[in-house]
């Protein structure tokens, strides 16, 4: 299974990728709303592929306080 | 009319499949203008069906198919009234719509919704109504009415219970959680799963593999399979404006139409 520093890469190479942001520029306790730029619908969009990624259910519901992506991957994490 | 373009959507007969795309920004939310062009395309669907066998329903929008009710709209038009004019506009939109819904649930060609993206309330209630859902593998399925102190009000929850167990209807209602396509595709709302960009293409290849049945056999089997839930759909109009009074309502519209929060879509 996946360590948390594991899990926190795939997130962030993830969003680099899908949001044209260089990888180099995110790290694990940015504010992905404000790093990225997104908006929430583009937020949903980034819960979809996260959970086709690692193959999980997240409810959207957990994320409600949920901004950075330290965090965002505990949840994940929680779910592997 | 063969071919109609509007404020919101636009029409046309293509390879004998009626294509309806919704076009309206940001994600197709559906309101007054919105409801008076679907009446439109209902009133003329009776030709239309004539010379189709199939309606294939999607969305312009890169957002996804549709956010649902124009919740802004809905509170902007019902602030000023008072308790007993505000029922009755609600009760007014919500014949209006609950009749377009019908009209499609049992026309009498195979419908199918291919949709991406956001999928809520209203939009997830006007794929329901549809024979078969066709997903973008990014589609996402949500009935968030609850958190508004309110039901799915187009014909939502008879018609999933038409389509799916009782314990997901209590999940997705109950919880307002959205589900993505491949957990929608296993609990059987979704026919298939596609690639991302792929919806549209696909329910045309589904409409053409359709259109070589025969079309009374095709008609007949649907009217057989399908029937339309009259007395729930009935109760849930009611059951929406009876709870469509309570000041709480007004409170949670306030809320979410003058929300600055980062996920106001999420429950």
């Amino acid at each position: 299974m996946n360590t948390l520093d594991e899990t926190t890469n795939e997130i962030l190479e993830l969003a680099a990728a899908h949001f044209h942001v260089p990888r180099e520029q995110l790290s694990a306790t940015d504010d992905f709303f404000k790093k990225l730029g997104i908006n929430s619908l583009q937020a949903l969009d980034l819960l979809t592929r996260l959970e086709r990624h690692f193959h999980i259910e997240l409810p959207d519901y957990e994320l409600r306080d949920v901004s950075d992506f330290r965090t965002l991957a505990e949840r994940i994490q929680s779910r592997l | 009319m063969k071919s109609f373009r509007g404020k919101t959507l636009s029409w046309q007969i293509r390879d004998g499949a009626i294509e309806l795309l919704l076009d309206r920004a940001p994600c197709n939310e559906i309101g007054l203008e919105t409801l008076g062009e679907l009446e439109k395309f209902a009133s003329a669907l009776e030709t239309l069906e004539t010379e189709a066998h199939a309606l294939i329903v999607s969305s312009a929008r890169r957002e996804g198919f549709s956010a649902g009710a124009d919740l802004r709209e809905l509170y902007e038009r019902s602030r000023p009234l008072g308790a007993t004019e505000r029922v009755a506009g609600v009760r007014d939109f919500l014949e209006r719509i609950h009749r377009v819904m019908d009209a499609l649930d049992r026309a009498p060609l195979v419908t199918i919704a291919a949709v991406h993206g956001v999928t809520f309330g209203g939009g997830f209630e006007l794929a329901l109504v549809c024979d078969l859902i066709i997903a973008d593998k990014m589609a996402r399925f949500c009935f968030p009415e609850l958190r508004l102190g309110l039901i799915p009000g187009f014909g939502g929850i008879p018609r999933l219970k038409r389509d799916v167990g009782n314990a997901m209807v209590r999940d997705l209602l109950l919880t307002g959680r959205s589900i993505h396509a491949t957990k929608a595709q296993s609990v059987g709302l979704v026919s298939q799963v596609v690639a991302e960009g792929d919806a549209l293409e696909v329910a045309r290849t589904t409409a053409a593999q359709i259109g070589k049945f025969d079309r009374g056999t095709t008609i007949a089997a649907k009217r057989f399979i399908k029937p339309l839930p009259r007395d729930e759909l009935r109760r849930e109009i009611e059951l929406f404006c009876q709870l469509f009074t309570r000041p709480a309502v007004e409170a949670s519209l306030k809320k979410f139409v003058e929300s600055r929060e980062a996920l106001p879509y999420l429950p």
